[in-house]
């Protein structure tokens, strides 16, 4: 018997009940379908928390000031930016932040975050400019109002017209547009991350915000390898610089690194991912109790028919691969359409998250199938082929 | 040249109470070439002393040799290969495999002896020409009368040209008109010089051997050779 008989076999054998096989088909089709889709929904999710914290800059830390404390203030800033005691701080922005309302020529529109900052912020927070240009450390010593502006700030102000050159108040302030920031990838869900306009820190504090406490400082590290020992470096300054209250036993003032929330979140996601795999396993194994249960069931009606190979001469062996051909025919094909149906289900967004799939899922999903099929086909087809003759001919 | 040889084979069913003594002890050689007819009662031993000869079933005691083989020595793979090559089984019921061609059907034991497809087909076709259905290949069981369907068993028996062709009360669901056309493929048969071991319940069908056996309870109770009514 050569393998392509025993497929035909298998093929005539599967045909021959066509709303059963697809049934269970059917079974397996879910099961591969929802561990590729899940896994990929798992993928997919890690995947936009990934970007969103890219965005934030790999290399840079953020230092905040806890519970409305005035503890930042630019003389901090600057103790930061000390060659000798932080080696690996590459640049510090002291950075103040404000809701404002900007307009031009009546146009009204209410920036998000209106930075007040230092040239250096524009490296650190991943905004190139695009058109026009950035402004100076002079203009940030003299305090001169100009400003830079994100895209979507220069759609709302500027429809079809060059902002660069022109005169806005802000929270009536007025600034000169000098340049407009590149586009960037908005795939934070909660900001626009173009909705954002950045002047020198002295213009800013003079006219909008005032001479308070800073709301944090942008600190790049050199190198994203590099971010830890800055992170120690600049802790260990500010411990130095800034008091702890005695009333309180925290620290008035914390320090957030992208990488490290990076890390946590993709753990997070990982963990999330494995947890869907495994429940989406399950349906799978679902699927393959359904090929043995129908398997056995078609051993039991073809009892005569094994009876009657067996009287012509079958040997054992032709009838095991014959069931096990057939389960796992079964098994494969459910396989390749939930491959298929996993494929086209990934076109859409599932619960506000992209699904990625991981080619890896595919190829084990496919490979378990197979294995489903062999394993859970080969309790019936053994029944089969150990049947005796005399027995399976006589069974009614 | 003895093709048959069973030395006091018994079969015993069942434990107990409930303990069925199929055969008692039965002895018979047949040499090659004989048309040999076995009668006897319903629950005589008959059809269960076939399937022994077939090699379905085995012998609780007792030797049972097929061309010289001692048959109980062999293995599941090699009893597999001599219900293959050596014999052909032809039942009461037919027995075909339902929604498979009479082609197919015929071709299965070439298939489960490793002939390539297209040699297999040739075969097939020829035996089933040999029964006078070779109008009628491509035809499903359930398309095809009684008679017919016996037909494509016999010729599925004939399709490996085994030694040995055992029928067991071939002619027993049909019409006459079917049984003719059965009995006659067999007389071909025995003029072909193959050896032909027969249950029938019908004196007419057993005239038609060369050797006729009776057996009651289990037991060989005449065992005579006769001259053979031609149809």
């Amino acid at each position: 018997m050569s393998i392509l008989e025993v497929l035909r076999f298998a093929v005539r054998g599967i045909g021959a009940n066509k709303l059963r096989s697809g049934l269970t088909m059917l079974g397996i089709l879910i099961g591969v379908a929802a561990v590729i889709l899940l896994v990929a929904v798992g993928n997919g999710s890690a995947r936009q928390v990934a970007d969103r914290i890219e965005a934030l800059g790999t290399k840079t830390l953020t230092v905040q000031g806890v519970g409305g404390s005035d503890a930042l203030t630019p003389t901090v800033a600057d103790a930061l930016d000390d060659p000798v005691l932080a080696p690996d701080i590459a640049s510090v922005s002291p950075v103040t932040s404000t809701q404002a309302t900007l307009t031009y020529q009546g146009t009204e529109h209410s920036v998000q975050q209106l930075v007040g900052s230092t040239p250096s912020y524009f490296a650190a927070s991943n905004s190139p400019v695009g058109a026009g240009t950035a402004f100076t450390a002079d203009d940030v010593t003299q305090g001169r109002p100009v400003v830079v502006i994100g895209q979507t700030v220069a759609d709302e102000l500027f429809p079809g017209v060059d902002p660069v050159g022109k005169e806005i108040t802000a929270n009536g302030a007025l600034f000169t547009v000098i340049g407009v920031l590149d586009e960037k990838s908005s795939a934070s869900g909660f900001m626009d991350a173009n909705d954002v306009a950045i002047a020198p820190l002295t213009a800013v504090r003079q006219a909008l915000t005032g001479y308070g406490a800073l709301t944090s400082i942008v600190v790049e590290a050199r190198t994203p390898e590099k971010v830890t020992d800055a992170q120690a470096q600049a802790s260990l300054i500010l411990s130095q610089r800034i008091q702890t209250p005695a009333t309180s036993n925290t620290q008035p003032y914390r320090i957030q690194n992208a990488s490290q929330l990076l890390q946590t979140q993709t753990e997070t996601a990982d963990t999330f991912t494995t947890l869907l795999g495994a429940v989406a396993g399950i349906s799978l194994l679902v699927g393959g109790i359904g090929i043995t249960n129908i398997m056995l069931v078609t051993v039991t009606e073809r009892t005569r028919e094994i009876g009657i190979r067996k009287a012509l001469g079958a040997p054992r062996r032709a009838i095991l691969t014959q069931f096990l051909a057939e389960a796992t025919m079964l098994s494969l094909l459910g396989g390749g359409l939930g491959v298929a149906a996993a494929y086209i289900g990934s076109n859409f967004t599932i619960v506000g998250v992209r699904p990625v799939i991981v080619p890896s899922s595919i190829a084990l999903a496919l490979c378990v199938s197979v294995a489903i099929g062999l394993f859970f086909g080969s309790v019936p087809a053994n029944r089969a082929a150990r049947l005796r003759p005399i027995d399976a001919l006589r069974y009614e | 040249m003895t093709v048959l040889d069973v030395r006091a084979v018994t079969k015993v069913y069942g434990q107990g109470a409930a303990t069925v003594h199929a055969l008692r002890g039965v002895s018979l050689t047949v040499e090659r070439g004989e048309y040999v007819a076995i009668m006897g009662s319903s629950g005589s031993g008959k059809s269960t002393l076939m399937n022994i000869l077939g090699c379905l079933d085995i012998p609780t005691t007792g030797q049972y040799l097929l061309d010289g083989v001692d048959v109980s020595r062999l293995n599941d793979r090699q009893l597999a290969l001599v219900r293959n090559r050596r014999i052909g089984f032809v039942f009461q019921s037919f027995n075909l495999i339902p929604r498979t061609t009479a082609v197919a059907n015929v071709e299965l034991p070439l298939a489960y002896a490793g002939i390539k497809a297209a040699g297999r087909r040739r075969r097939a076709r020829g035996a089933l020409d040999l029964v006078g259905l070779a109008q009628r290949g491509d035809h499903e069981p359930n398309q095809l009368s009684g008679g017919q369907q016996q037909r494509v068993a016999v010729a599925r028996a004939l399709v490996t040209e085994p030694a040995l062709v055992l029928a067991d009360e071939p002619t027993g669901n049909l019409d006459s008109r079917s049984t003719e056309d059965i009995l006659g493929i067999f007389d071909d048969l025995h003029a072909a010089g193959r050896t032909i071991l027969l249950i029938t319940h019908e004196d007419d069908v057993a005239a038609r051997a060369s050797r006729l056996i009776r057996l009651v309870d289990g037991q060989i109770v005449t065992d005579v050779r006769q001259q053979r009514v031609p149809a």
